[in-house]
């Protein structure tokens, strides 16, 4: 498979070292040339962004840390305007992080059972269709999810927060007290639905290269349409089930208008994941920023490099995991 | 072959269906917008107002005034051809900072410059300093939702007490004792404030700590400080909730109570009658309140705790913030033409209408002088 790109690349000359790595690197056409000047300076340009972005980020953090009354990292208080300020992010790292990880446990399973349902299960059409449906989820704007979360989601969830309290409130996570249900879980839900459609889609794409030859010669052996998906299909798709995820992931993290309007916003840590409290970085961001001074500005920014940070390493993570899977899969190579 | 005509007339009439169902949708959205006042101000007020300058005016701030900047805008280019004013709902911090950055005309604020903001504006007015204009006044309401119940009088104690979560049940006999007719069932109470810093939170606290210093022991500001309770995002986030929850109470500019129609409740401020959350209420209010500003600035300062007859002490009064001296010279001639509009009899009665309190007399005939001697 990777043979036939490569040799119609080269056209006289053959480089005998690392054929599949720099093709580009022999460019002598003008049209090569061009393309690799461009390709070149598209990819400097994205490195000089981020760059860019990083120095502003980490430039602003130092002039609010400087100011700060409080521990950066375990203050439980946000009074960045007040004087003198005091800010930390350890409700809102939490707050992130676990209705991220909440977002993920409900979305994903679902996810890949829509992908595998359209792209090996349905009839071409209604797998058509429903591709589309889902695809049209992504097409809603947060704003939306939040008022649909606010207005009808929160109202019908009380049932289920008493019945998760009666049978589960043992474990101290799901003791659920009264008032309108607007905690991480309920977000949790929500930025679930959002992520639904990225996951899904990418997931389907993924199962639908798996290749058909070994789709068929596992039929043949006699396998059932499971088996097959469990040892072509999923096994092929494993690692852009784990890059749908983890771009999944990064929407989630990110989220700000659905989860602002969602949420009951606190600077305490609850226990219970269904009680009210906690925020997010996204969330404390788009409250704080309006009124903000000086210093309240640079330090909604330094919570805001937080949040970039958590979110390379969550990427970083997931290339090493997809790199440590490599041999499965024909699309990373 | 029979079938595919049908089905693509049939996928026609629905596509029609949506989009003209769209377009009706939308068009109701736009008459809202332009409805209401359009009708009675625009042939009146291109008699009173005066004209002066062109081109654009830039403004930003305070998103409590915005309804107020609307009705103005537009009565006042409706009057003024070739002129465009620009007022940005940023949020008082933001507009502030724009101004003082010297991006804008004036900037709409909820509470007045600070002592080194005054500084900093000493360098955007050459030879002068920023000044405080009190130009829209407003009741904060606090509105609440129990089925059953439809006239609840409160006392500052009692609020500070159910927002810090010390009173947990509507049939508290805190509340019981101020509403002895009322039938008051054990509903645990939702209070909510709001989750994002605003000068609202400020004047609301401001009231609890002035008017109830022992039950309220937080310092007033622009984030929510008590206890316990639900939050939710801007006025109009928290009215939602307050709607859609039994037992929920909270508080926001009174146009969302009236807009939302959620009851509000009257305080017993020690005046002999509980006064209402109403615009003239708030007016009274404002008139118990006392300029504090030296020189040109007018910054004032509210008596919260006052026990005057109908004043309604839970009120906000956003300023609009300008340069005394030294304001920028291709904008002031238009800046001060609006001003003078917006500080006019005309003006401060346009107000009402869209739920906000003219600032009483004595303060607004201060204010229109001031705008004169701008320069």
């Amino acid at each position: 498979m990777d043979i036939a790109p490569t040799a119609s690349a080269t056209p006289t000359k053959s480089p005998p070292g690392g054929p599949a790595e720099k093709p580009g690197g022999s460019a002598n056409r003008p049209g090569d040339r061009i393309f690799l000047g461009l390709s070149k300076g598209s990819g400097i340009t994205l490195l000089v962004i981020m760059a860019a972005i990083a120095v502003f980020l980490t430039w602003r953090t130092l002039v609010a840390l400087a100011e700060n009354e409080g521990n950066f990292l375990t203050t439980f208080e946000w009074n960045a305007n007040a004087d003198p300020p005091v800010f930390g992010i350890a409700v809102l790292a939490y707050g992130t992080i676990v209705s991220s990880i909440i977002a993920m446990v409900l979305a994903v399973p679902v996810a890949v059972g829509i992908a595998l349902f359209i792209s090996h299960y349905a009839p071409r059409r209604l797998a058509a269709s429903l591709g589309y449906v889902v695809d049209l989820l992504a097409a809603v704007p947060s704003i939306i999810y939040g008022l649909w979360g606010a207005l009808f989601l929160v109202p019908h969830l009380t049932g289920l927060y008493e019945w998760l309290d009666q049978f589960f409130g043992w474990t101290g996570i799901f003791s659920y007290d009264s008032g309108a249900p607007r905690s991480l879980f309920t977000v949790g839900i929500l930025l679930a639905i959002m992520i639904l459609p990225i996951v899904s889609n990418v997931s389907r794409e993924v199962f639908k290269q798996s290749p058909k030859m070994q789709e068929e010669a596992a039929l043949a052996l006699g396998a059932t349409r499971w088996e097959v998906i469990k040892m072509a299909v999923l096994p092929f798709g494993r690692s852009g089930v784990i890059s749908a995820s983890m771009l999944g992931l990064g929407r989630a993290l990110g989220e700000t208008m659905a989860v602002a309007t969602v949420l009951s916003p606190n600077f305490l840590i609850n226990a219970s994941l269904l009680n009210h409290g906690g925020g997010t970085f996204a969330q404390n961001i788009a409250a704080g920023f309006k009124e903000a001074g000086d210093i309240g500005r640079d330090a909604l920014i330094a919570s805001g490099l937080v949040l970039f940070v958590i979110t390379l390493l969550v990427n970083g993570a997931a290339r090493l995991i997809i790199a440590r899977r490599k041999e499965y899969s024909g699309a990373n190579a | 072959m029979k079938l595919q005509p049908t089905n693509r007339l049939r996928a026609i009439a629905v596509g029609a269906a949506v989009v003209s169902g769209a377009l009706v949708l939308t068009a109701c959205g736009s008459d809202d917008n332009t409805g209401g006042s359009n009708g009675e101000s625009s042939p009146k007020a291109a008699s009173n107002i005066a004209c002066d300058g062109e081109g654009n005016l830039l403004a930003s701030g305070s998103s409590a005034q915005k309804n107020a900047m609307d009705i103005w805008v537009k009565n006042y280019q409706a009057a003024c051809e070739g002129v465009e004013i620009n007022y940005k709902p940023t949020g008082s911090g933001a507009g502030i900072q724009e101004f003082l950055q010297g991006k804008t005309g004036f900037a709409g604020s909820d509470s007045a410059l600070k002592e080194d903001e005054v500084e900093q504006s000493k360098q955007v007015c050459e030879g002068g300093q920023g000044i405080n204009l009190p130009m829209v006044g407003g009741p904060v309401a606090v509105g609440y939702n129990l089925s059953g119940v439809d006239d609840l009088t409160l006392d500052a104690e009692t609020i500070a007490k159910i927002f810090d979560s010390k009173i947990t049940k509507w049939d508290d006999p805190a509340i019981k004792k101020l509403n002895p007719d009322a039938d008051l069932p054990s509903t645990k109470i939702q209070a909510f404030h709001r989750s994002d810093e605003s000068g609202t939170t400020d004047n609301f606290t401001e009231y609890l700590h002035a008017a109830a210093p022992d039950a309220w022991k937080y310092e007033p500001a622009k984030a929510w400080a008590g206890e316990g309770g639900q939050s939710a995002d801007g006025s109009s986030g928290v009215a939602t909730n307050v709607k859609n929850n039994d037992g929920a109470i909270g508080y926001f500019e009174l146009s969302y109570a009236t807009g939302n129609g959620i009851p509000t409740v009257k305080l017993d401020t020690g005046a002999p009658e509980p006064v209402e959350a109403t615009v003239e209420n708030a007016t009274k209010a404002i008139a118990a309140g006392k300029v504090v500003g030296e020189g040109n600035d007018l910054a004032m300062e509210l008596d919260y705790a006052t026990k005057a007859e109908g004043a309604y002490p839970i009120v906000l009064v956003t300023y609009e913030i300008v340069c005394d001296k030294g304001n920028n010279k291709e904008s002031l001639g238009l800046t001060k033409s609006f001003l003078t509009y917006t500080a006019s009899e005309e003006g401060q009665s346009a107000l009402a209408d869209a739920g906000y309190a003219p600032i009483p007399d004595e303060i607004i005939a201060k204010v229109r002088t001031t705008i004169d001697s701008l320069s």
